[in-house]
């Protein structure tokens, strides 16, 4: 026992910003103090925050200071650690102008999470087995096991509610009992999906990097269920910390006979193996990440056959998202009760989204399903930086749409989210202000999934270039209202034609800011003008003489040294020459620049 | 078996002679062929048609269908890369707050496109699809350092680390 724990968080977006050094200053440091009895440094996994990185939180007391330097840590240690005073100037601080202290259970950030699949990250050191099993680790597979039946185990995933948290909701139980014929005859596997491929979704990456154990105990625990002896993790090769440490955790788990063969002294057997993605994000597919794995081409195939019949090599396999699997334990200790009684009428449980883009905190949070988007937000996330107006937020990623500020009180499920044109996808929640212009969003994605398009089919392969060439068209300036009939009409046909979810969603993105943000359409094509001024070809810049005081900072930063003028006299932009990259407003000191 | 050649790299073995016994270590594995390119590429910096035909012999498959896999997967290049691989994040989060931006800045920088290699070698540079580091917006990654937070200003700063 230590009287106190430095936790430094060591998820990819801290360790990224010099935390594993901090981690070892302190060690130093502490050591040089004298406190190494007293004091016990922890590198634990993503404290959700990840905006205000690098993050270290000083247990019991909770204290949670961010923007950590290495330089800082010697201060940290003679005043927090040694006479009990907080630094004040390092502590996390959500709202600037109040200046109040507070511990990391009471701060916004926190205070509205419930956390369930997040219960352990940032709780617990990840390397360490020991600290997971001292918080109920291995103990729902041990019930599993020893005192339920398969079908029992089956029935208690089933009777949660709980549903794929990777897109589209399946629920995931009867996923486990379309695949729990037979057993004991036939060979199955289990696959987790940690292909997360949608941009500005990473709650997968720090489950995997900040509790690896509950992965690998959920997949026995479905191993079980449906009768298979083998699993595979198919995880980014973009995710290096979390592929350390799943490693670490599998060989872990392995000398502790967790996994291997007659686990808890039973006759059930699992092994565990990683594979490596190799960036393809149509291999978030079930079908496509299968033939993955079974190192091909990772194309989709049509279903049925569907993998619970004839998945991987042929034969009957379940697959599940990491934050899906991060539930089960939980359920199984807790029983299914525990579970339905948390979220919304169909939609059980908590979703964990990655909040970003323009937010004050942006990271990862875990709410209750039905949770309204203003409390994820306005409370939690803090609200928009630079007193700017709340646009619209994003989720799905690119087979997803967005959801406008007119409806910021809508209460996010599965089901909400799929009647107002988009879906809850992996948890990716971007959120946007009045400086997005939506047309472009709506092009960033379709640039997405025409690259990332497999080329298997033809209405995905061939309608998505098109309907990107539709909008590309409109930003340029050259749309006309017939084209905002044709990009409906193309939509539905990819829509209703594609093999797999890729295509058949690869519209959404563009029908949605349709729906929502029509008149922005409408101005781009009839006025030739971009409302956020994004769309480069409809930009103009000039600058206002009165302001400029001629210190030339724009024209040395030009690169098409498009501006022209003699110092401390007003310079003017020559608009044939200007590529229009914007980089003279931001050098700009007197505001002088303006593009409209 | 001594015979060194220039294309030997540790313990006096060829990078031929290394990715034949890593297959070999894992023949009784299922589904090889992605993970031996990505240990052909791990040796070879990326994957000339030598290592993909060296592949596709040892695990007995025709060579269009090892060409098919190293074409299909982004992380595979069948060309040279630079000393110095910069990857500019355009995931949603880094869009939104201007990495594209920060993607124009250093190929105007470096002078090449994206997906381009610099003629000295120095940095090949290329967009990639998030790296999960959302929080410090926008980003990019050089080799395996993360630089977050970017405004331009400090990219210059940044690439004179590497040479």
């Amino acid at each position: 026992m230590y009287r106190s724990y430095v936790m430094v968080c060591s998820g990819q977006t801290c360790g990224n910003t010099l935390s594993d050094r901090i981690a070892e200053e302190f060690e130093v440091q502490i050591k040089l103090a004298g406190l190494r009895q007293e004091v016990q440094v922890l590198r634990g996994g993503c404290l959700g925050i990840c905006g205000s990185g690098p993050n270290v939180a000083v247990f019991p007391e909770g204290t949670l200071y961010s923007h950590v330097k290495l330089e800082d840590v010697a201060e940290l240690v003679a005043e927090h650690l040694l006479k009990g005073k907080k630094v004040n100037r390092l502590l996390y601080d959500e709202n600037e102008a109040t200046n109040t202290v507070r511990s990391l259970s009471e701060t916004a950030f926190y205070k509205k999470q419930m956390r369930v699949a997040l219960r352990n990250c940032g709780v617990i050191n990840p390397r360490s087995i020991e600290e997971y099993i001292a918080r109920d680790g291995y103990a729902a597979l041990e019930k599993a096991l020893t005192r339920m039946t398969p079908d029992e185990v089956v029935e208690t995933v089933l009777a949660s509610g709980l549903r794929g948290r990777g897109g589209a909701g399946f629920p995931t139980g009867l996923k486990w009992k379309f695949a729990s014929g037979n057993r004991g005859n036939v060979q199955k596997y289990v696959c987790c999906n940690a292909d997360e491929g949608d941009p500005g979704a990473f709650m997968d990456r720090s489950v995997l990097e900040g509790d690896p154990h509950t992965v690998i105990e959920a997949m026995a625990v479905a191993a079980y269920a449906i009768g298979a002896d083998t699993g595979y993790v198919y995880v980014r090769a973009e995710y290096p910390v979390a592929v350390k440490h799943l490693t670490l955790a599998i060989e872990q788990a392995k000398s502790a006979g967790l996994l291997g063969k007659n686990i808890f002294g039973t006759d059930f057997s699992f092994n565990l193996h990683i594979k490596l993605g190799a960036g393809a994000f149509v291999c978030g597919e079930e079908t496509a990440l299968m033939t993955s794995i079974e190192g091909k081409r990772g194309e989709p195939h049509p279903r049925p056959p569907f993998p619970a019949v004839k998945g991987l090599f042929e034969s009957p396999t379940i697959l599940n998202n990491v934050e899906t699997l991060a539930n089960i334990c939980p359920i199984i200790l807790n029983g299914a009760e525990w579970f339905s009684a948390m979220g919304s009428e169909k939609s059980k449980g908590t979703k964990v989204f990655a909040l970003g883009g323009k937010i004050k905190n942006t990271g990862l949070v875990e709410v209750p399903m039905g949770t309204t988007l203003r409390e994820i937000v306005e409370e939690i996330g803090g609200g928009i930086p630079n007193g700017k107006a709340f646009k619209a937020a994003q989720t799905g990623g690119p087979s997803g749409g967005c959801i406008p500020a007119s409806l910021i009180d809508i209460p996010i499920d599965y089901d909400n989210l799929l009647s107002i044109g988009t879906m809850m996808g992996s948890g990716g929640l971007i959120v946007m202000d009045e400086d997005t212009c939506m047309v472009d969003i709506a092009k960033f994605f379709l640039e997405f999934t025409v690259e990332e398009s497999c080329g298997k089919c033809t209405p995905c392969r061939v309608g998505t270039k098109r309907l990107l060439e539709l909008l590309n068209k409109i930003t340029d300036g050259r749309g006309t209202m017939e084209d905002l009939d044709r990009i409906e009409e193309l939509a539905a046909f990819i829509k209703s034609n594609s093999l797999c979810g890729l295509g058949q969603t690869a519209p959404n993105p563009v029908l949605s800011t349709l729906r929502y943000f029509r008149d922005e359409y409408v101005e781009h094509i009839v006025h030739r003008h971009c409302p956020a001024g994004v769309c480069r070809e409809l930009l103009q810049y000039t600058i206002d003489p009165v302001k400029c005081h001629g210190c030339t900072a724009c024209a040395r930063a030009c690169p098409a040294h498009a501006i022209v003028g003699s110092p401390k006299n007003p310079h003017t932009i020559d608009t044939a020459k200007c590529i229009k990259c914007g980089g003279c407003i931001e050098k700009c000191r007197f505001d002088a620049i303006s593009r409209h | 078996m001594n015979k060194q050649s220039p294309e030997c790299c540790g313990g006096g073995e060829t990078k031929e002679q290394q990715l034949l016994a890593w297959i070999q270590a894992h023949r009784e594995e299922k589904g090889l062929a992605l993970p031996a390119l990505q240990k052909a590429q791990e040796l070879y910096g990326y994957l000339p048609v030598e290592a993909q035909r060296i592949v596709a012999r040892a695990l007995d498959k025709p060579l269009t269908e090892i060409y098919g896999i190293a074409t299909f997967y982004s992380q595979f290049s069948l060309v040279p890369k630079g000393r110095n691989c910069i990857s500019v994040c355009l995931g949603t989060a880094c869009y939104v707050k201007g990495g594209g931006r920060i993607y124009e800045l250093l190929q105007q920088k470096l002078g090449i496109a994206g997906g381009g290699c610099t003629e000295d070698g120095r940095f090949s540079l290329d967009a990639c699809r998030c790296l999960g580091c959302c929080g410090m917006a926008p980003v990019i990654m050089i080799n395996d350092d993360v630089y977050g937070n970017l405004t331009g200003d400090e990219l210059d700063a940044i690439l004179s680390k590497y040479e």
